[in-house]
């Protein structure tokens, strides 16, 4: 990788926007679990794992999973955000790996969210 | 074929069929039946649709309407409504979940709603192991600000406008910091990074490292520009492997970007940062300590001055910022430090991360801006105490160089004057909420432990001082407290604060004193009656049954483990105590309340 100017700040930018933006990146869902140390102790990474499993299962293409740190909420790990073009984003809280399957294949294949599980819609900024 | 004027698709699949399709179709046949509409109606049995959780599930067409969860109860209405009047039957509809009513707008929960985020701007929202989703979220545009539109002392001029204040407990003014240090003469210098935290029940540092070490990083950058350094260390404990990893990863990463290293984003300037991982000595914490473990040695405070400013990491002029300092900086010469300013309260501007733990609904990670009130964070962001017969007794602020902060002190703004003046310290962020199950006399000496241990031992005073007071509080929840006790406590106290070495002896016996000032009745209860109020001191307490609680069911009875229980059907039970281990055992198995 060369080393960046200025000026490829700016690029970075808008190539990752682009790239994580549900709208240009040809993905239409984003799912984020949140592995801080809390997330991670509360059984984060079989929720990880299990999307994954679920994702390769439905050979689908325009799902983004990633990861991200602790949002805060210790209390409600795993917490899991499901992100789908042009909607808000879902928070499921105290997720673990039926749930998780059943939230990928019910909301993100589907569209039907979870409410029994969910903490909340929208983010914090 | 025969032509139906209704088709009713009922659900057949595994999961409605569990759930009583079966018994809905044939009630929906017996009942079509007998309204005299089985040449009309067609009622078919389909293949999963797929919404098991609703089941059973049917759909009626050719109006296409959707019933969810039917009952074989139900038919007889759905039928006479929907087929013979053409009113389909709304209660059994499908409620659609995306409405407001039933999921809340995360800004409409209290626990976010109440919250406003600088140092934690990206929690939870980039990856952060990936670099250029931190520069997507404008990372490293302050540093490009910082490189080449500013001058060091614009630089520090922004900080000391923005009113920062260390953040790892002290408060000392960040721009004069820094200022001090770029006065300093010398050719080398340092910037660290303090990320050994170690107060029990804090964990801001760790979250902030894990969710976007770039922030420290950048921030930590800026500084370097400001002072005139090239090098920098990270000090963080090896207890946090997660922390440590991520930072190693984005150290790496700004590398690779040139972010780091020689001739950072073409501009000429140099700086590079290393992670020196700690045992886990709460001293290390401390500054002179932490800087003389980085050298490679055992990690023992020194006196000051000279200050690190002047004299720091292998004497050269250091300035050393806690993580939280340093997430803070990138948006300050972003954004201006009148802009940070704006926010807080007279002498505490901008917000302040806490770890909320204990007996709170919401643990976690808050950040407010100053001047909020700890019952707000206690109550709107943190739900209140979870136990109902519970009652908040007390919150401990700053760890074990903290004090705790009684209710009729909870609107204390968050404000580091202002929560001194009740006797705590703003601290690291540390929050521990107490219900009244909680024995603050075994609280400090929970407090009094840990700094005995954490000692280093260079000095006298900390090191025997607060072993003297621990001896004291262990008497004292073991019930061989002497009148003479708290005395005694007073006189050391004071002794220990005012000379001791470093910060660790010098607040150590603050939890005592503040536990003193508020809770003295409890102290002597524990001396003087051999009580103790919040009946957690397991040797102050007598057990005994309760006999107009008592339900005569003998369960205390079977489950004392030493036959301390006598009982007979229909009769109350009694402990003895000569034979009884104070297990808690009976306490805890009653369900009645009925011990004593």
């Amino acid at each position: 990788m060369a080393k960046l100017k200025i000026s490829d700040l700016a690029k970075i930018k808008e190539q990752v926007t682009a790239s994580t933006s549900l709208r240009e990146g040809g993905a239409s869902v984003k799912v984020t679990v949140h592995m801080g140390t809390c997330g991670i102790a509360s059984g984060a990474r079989t929720v990880l794992n299990a999307v994954m499993d679920e994702l390769e299962k439905s050979a689908r293409k325009d799902v983004i999973i990633t990861t991200s740190g602790c949002m805060g909420l210790c209390s409600a790990e795993p917490l899991v955000t499901v992100e789908k073009l042009g909607e808000e984003p879902i928070k499921y809280s105290y997720v673990d790996d039926p749930k998780m399957r059943q939230i990928f294949n019910r909301h993100v294949l589907e569209g039907e969210i979870q409410t029994q599980w969910v903490l909340a819609k929208g983010s914090e900024q | 074929m025969k032509r139906f004027r209704q088709h009713m698709l009922i659900c057949g699949g595994t999961g409605c069929q569990a759930a009583g399709s079966v018994a809905v179709k044939d009630a929906l046949v017996k009942e079509i039946a007998k309204q005299g509409m089985a040449d009309e109606v067609a009622v078919v049995e389909t293949g999963c649709n797929g919404f098991c959780a609703m089941g059973p599930v049917m759909v009626v067409y050719p109006e296409g309407t959707f019933y969810v969860a039917l009952e074989e109860k139900d038919i007889p209405e759905l039928v006479s409504e929907h087929i013979v009047k053409g009113r389909p039957v709304e209660r059994l509809f499908y409620k659609e979940p995306k409405t407001k009513e039933v999921i809340p707008d995360m800004l409409d929960i209290p626990f976010f709603a109440h919250q406003q985020l600088i140092a934690l701007k990206n929690r939870g929202i980039l990856d952060a192991e990936s670099i250029d989703e931190y520069i997507a979220r404008d990372g490293y545009k302050a540093l490009a600000k910082a490189l080449t539109e500013m001058t060091p002392e614009q630089i520090i001029a922004e900080v000391k406008t923005s009113g920062l204040r260390g953040r790892g407990g002290a408060g000392f003014p960040t721009g004069l910091k820094w200022e001090f240090c770029s006065k300093s003469a010398g050719e080398v210098k340092y910037v660290l990074c303090n990320a050994d935290e170690g107060d029990p029940g804090a964990f801001m540092d760790r979250s902030i490292l894990e969710a976007d070490p770039h922030s420290v990083v950048e921030g930590m950058t800026i500084a370097a520009k400001a002072i005139g350094s090239h090098e920098g260390y990270v000090y963080c404990r090896a207890e946090y492997p997660l922390a440590v990893y991520r930072l190693q990863l984005a150290i790496e990463q700004a590398r690779e970007y040139g972010l780091l290293g020689d001739n950072i984003l073409d501009t000429g300037f140099a700086f590079d940062l290393h992670i020196y991982q700690g045992a886990g000595a709460f001293v290390c914490g401390e500054e002179t300590a932490l800087m003389r473990s980085i050298e490679g040695k055992r990690g023992m405070p020194r006196p000051r001055p000279p200050f690190p400013a002047v004299a720091g990491l292998w004497n050269r002029p250091t300035v050393l910022n806690n993580v939280e300092t340093w997430a803070n900086i990138p948006q300050i010469i972003q954004n201006g430090g009148a802009w940070y300013a704006a926010i807080g309260t007279e002498g505490s501007k901008g917000t302040k991360v806490f770890a909320l733990t204990g007996h709170v609904n919401n643990i976690g990670l808050v950040e407010v801006p100053m001047g909020t009130s700890l019952r707000s964070i206690i109550y709107d962001i943190g739900g209140g105490i979870p136990k109902k017969h519970r009652k908040f007794k007390a919150v401990q602020l700053g760890g074990p160089s903290g004090g705790c902060v009684p209710e009729a002190h909870l609107d204390t703004l968050c404000d580091y004057e202002a929560i001194a003046k009740v006797g705590a310290i703003m601290g690291s962020g540390g929050m521990i909420v107490m219900d009244d199950s909680t024995c603050m006399v075994d609280m400090a000496r929970f407090f009094m432990d840990f700094v005995q241990e954490e000692s280093c031992g260079k000095c006298t005073p900390c090191r025997e001082g607060t072993r003297r007071m621990l001896q004291i509080l262990e008497k004292i929840v073991e019930g061989h407290g002497e009148p003479g006790d708290l005395d005694t406590l007073e006189e050391l106290a004071p002794m220990i604060q005012t000379s001791s070495l470093c910060g660790l002896g010098q607040t150590g016996p603050n939890p005592v004193l503040s536990t003193l000032r508020y809770f003295r009745h409890e102290y002597e209860a524990h001396i003087h009656d051999k009580k103790c109020p919040a009946k957690s001191c397991v040797a102050l307490l007598e057990f005994k049954v309760n006999e107009e609680k008592c339900k005569q069911c003998g369960l205390c009875f079977k489950n004392c483990p030493v036959d301390a229980i006598t009982w007979e059907k229909k009769q109350p039970a009694a402990i003895h105590l000569d034979k009884c281990i104070k297990c808690k055992t009976c306490f805890e198995n009653c369900k009645f309340d009925a011990i004593d």
